[in-house]
């Protein structure tokens, strides 16, 4: 998989509620979700970013409840992929449960300025800054969290088997 | 090489002879709980992968504690999908309006979760249990359709980092407070991926309730679990309640650990975590002059029988602060009953508290307690992150029932020496 998009830089500990706050989860539907995803870390944030964008966060990103309307909120705003220094547990199960492309690089949060496009190549494992000759390795992915996010989620994987 | 009671747990229900942390494993799932905010996207999910019948419709609770009493028509809706999944699929763990209480108090106290199972919740709080010495832990809704569908779900064997606690806990210092401080110590992620296992002195003579808050603040250190080996505590709790065998697990002698903190219990006092992270504690003594327009006495982490009785004992022939609106949940009816019974709903109402039905509501700033911009709240829940109970410039401060109950009555952040 190739991802090349903008960045959103977003710091440590961003936790489920800055990502889609409670108020909102009296619907799962993801377009109502969407509207307002990233609410309390940036208000702004649905207005400013396009459609292909990656977020880029800093230790433990999505970190307290176990909401997949978290993640689900950012796939239907448009957001490609989320790179972050780490991910707490279970944004990580519900990311590849569900199809959300993240990556964990320790470097690229402290090298990058939000802004910058990069390029994912998630097979060569390697990530490339746009006008730069910048490039930083991602943890790879175990193989059977690979085969998840190639059959399109966790419910497909069972139905596949 | 021995192992763990997490790794033990683990390896029973995988069928293995043999396990070790960082393995991917599929287990057998005992227990799988999902809310009416979390059901709703797993019944979605359940349905569209052609779900016919759930594995076992004993192992399936579905608790409607969040948005209840349903506070509009959209979480009406998720909780008619939720009843309507309820009953075609006859669930015998269903729990709604006068019977619900708040899931992580429900479970333990119905004996639906016991020592040795293996519990999976879409709710992050589901590490409650392993204060009963059951493997449990939060998972997403997409985890909850999988084992609604087939009865198991893969995990990560966690490594293990175990707290040995030692010394007698002074006066006003609870379990909370222990788990407070060692997420102080640790921070927010300082267990990420790993399980958390609470032994020594301390800990033997440990009463279930407060055992019940540490394990529920696992997740608040990002642990995949909190466990305690069970005993004659638990042997206590548990017998009463179990319909169904149960069985105790113990970490071997030489089990492997990625790290052991040793924490003087004797030396803590009253913990509070400042906003707007569960690991920003401070001691009581340098809280310094919070004033206060809410306090919140409830929730899966403190709204039990025994968090209500220490909270009606300082606030006995007391009122709350003027300008503070105090509110107290009990966390199931069965405790509503208990505290209606002992008197302590009396103390309550005379102290100008505002009593909610067992709900949610409050700590996840769904509804009944929401805070406007600038107002500060303490509370016995387990989060204070940015717009947890309310606003986005609203405050949380997170506490024992003690510090809660006095801070209402002194209306800024007390320890309860101070009345
Ligand atoms: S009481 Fe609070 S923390 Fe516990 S399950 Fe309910 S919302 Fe979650």
């Amino acid at each position: 998989m190739i991802f090349t998009g903008k960045v959103w830089k977003f710091g440590d500990n961003i936790d489920t509620d800055a990502i889609i706050p409670a108020r909102y989860l009296n619907t799962s539907d993801p377009v109502q979700l969407a509207a307002h995803c990233m609410e309390d870390a940036d208000p702004d944030f649905v207005k400013k970013m396009k459609s292909g964008d990656i977020i880029l966060g800093g230790e433990n990103f999505g970190c307290g409840s176990s909401r997949e309307h978290a993640p689900i909120a950012i796939k239907a705003s448009g957001i490609s992929c989320v790179v972050a220094k780490s991910f707490a547990r279970i944004f990580y199960r519900n990311a590849f449960n569900m199809g959300l492309p993240i990556f964990e690089s320790k470097e690229l949060a402290d090298a990058i300025a939000e802004g910058k496009e990069i390029t994912i190549d998630s097979t060569r494992g390697i990530i490339t800054v746009e006008g730069s000759d910048q490039q930083f390795a991602i943890s790879p992915i175990p193989p059977f969290m690979e085969q998840l996010i190639a059959d399109g989620g966790l419910m497909k994987h069972i139905a596949k088997k | 090489m021995g192992n763990t009671i997490t790794e033990k747990i683990l390896m029973a229900h995988a069928g293995l002879s043999e396990i070790s942390a960082g393995q991917l494993i599929n287990a057998r799932v005992d227990i799988a709980l999902g809310n009416d905010i979390t059901a709703p996207i797993a019944i979605r999910e359940f349905r569209a992968a052609g779900g016919q019948k759930v594995f076992d419709r004993d192992k399936v609770a579905l608790v409607l504690d969040h948005f209840t009493p349903n506070k509009d028509i959209s979480s009406a809706q998720q909780c008619k999908t939720v009843r309507e999944f309820a009953a075609e699929h006859g669930i015998t763990h269903f729990y709604e309006g006068g019977q619900v209480g708040v899931e992580h108090a429900l479970l333990p106290e119905q004996g639906i979760v016991l020592p040795g199972d293996l519990v999976i919740g879409a709710d992050s709080h589901t590490c409650t249990y392993g204060a009963l010495g059951a493997f449990a832990t939060g998972v997403g809704s997409t985890d909850l359709a999988a084992a609604m569908l087939t009865g198991e779900l893969w995990f990560k064997v966690p490594s293990s980092i175990k707290f040995v606690v030692y010394g007698k806990m002074p006066k006003w210092v609870s379990g909370k407070d222990l788990i407070l401080n060692i997420i102080g110590r640790i921070g927010v992620d300082g267990a990420l991926y790993q399980a958390m296992e609470f032994t020594g002195e301390t800990i033997l003579n440990l009463p279930m309730a407060d055992r019940l808050s540490m394990a529920n603040m696992a997740i608040e250190a990002g642990a995949k679990n909190g466990i305690f080996a069970p005993d004659a505590i638990t042997e206590e709790y548990v017998k009463p309640r179990a319909r169904r065998p149960y069985k105790f697990y113990a970490s071997d002698a030489d089990a492997v650990y990625s790290q052991v903190i040793e924490i003087d219990a004797g030396k803590l006092e009253p913990q509070v975590a400042f906003p707007h992270l569960p690991s920003n504690v401070k001691g009581i003594s340098q809280a310094g002059n919070v004033k206060i327009d809410q306090s919140l006495i409830g929730s899966c982490t403190n709204g039990r029988i025994e968090d209500l009785r220490i909270a009606a004992g300082i606030l006995k022939n007391r009122k709350a602060s003027s300008g503070v609106r105090l509110i107290v949940v009990p966390a199931t009816p069965f405790i509503y009953r208990q505290a209606l019974q002992e008197g302590l709903l009396e103390i309550f109402l005379n102290a100008d508290a505002v009593i909610s039905p067992p709900s949610c509501g409050a700590c996840l700033g769904g509804h009944l307690g929401i805070l406007a911009e600038g107002e500060r709240s303490i509370a016995t829940t387990n989060r204070n992150f940015v717009g947890r109970m309310g606003h986005p410039k609203s405050e949380v401060y997170l506490a024992s029932p003690a510090v809660a109950a006095a801070s209402a009555v002194l209306g800024r952040i007390a320890s309860p020496e101070e009345l």
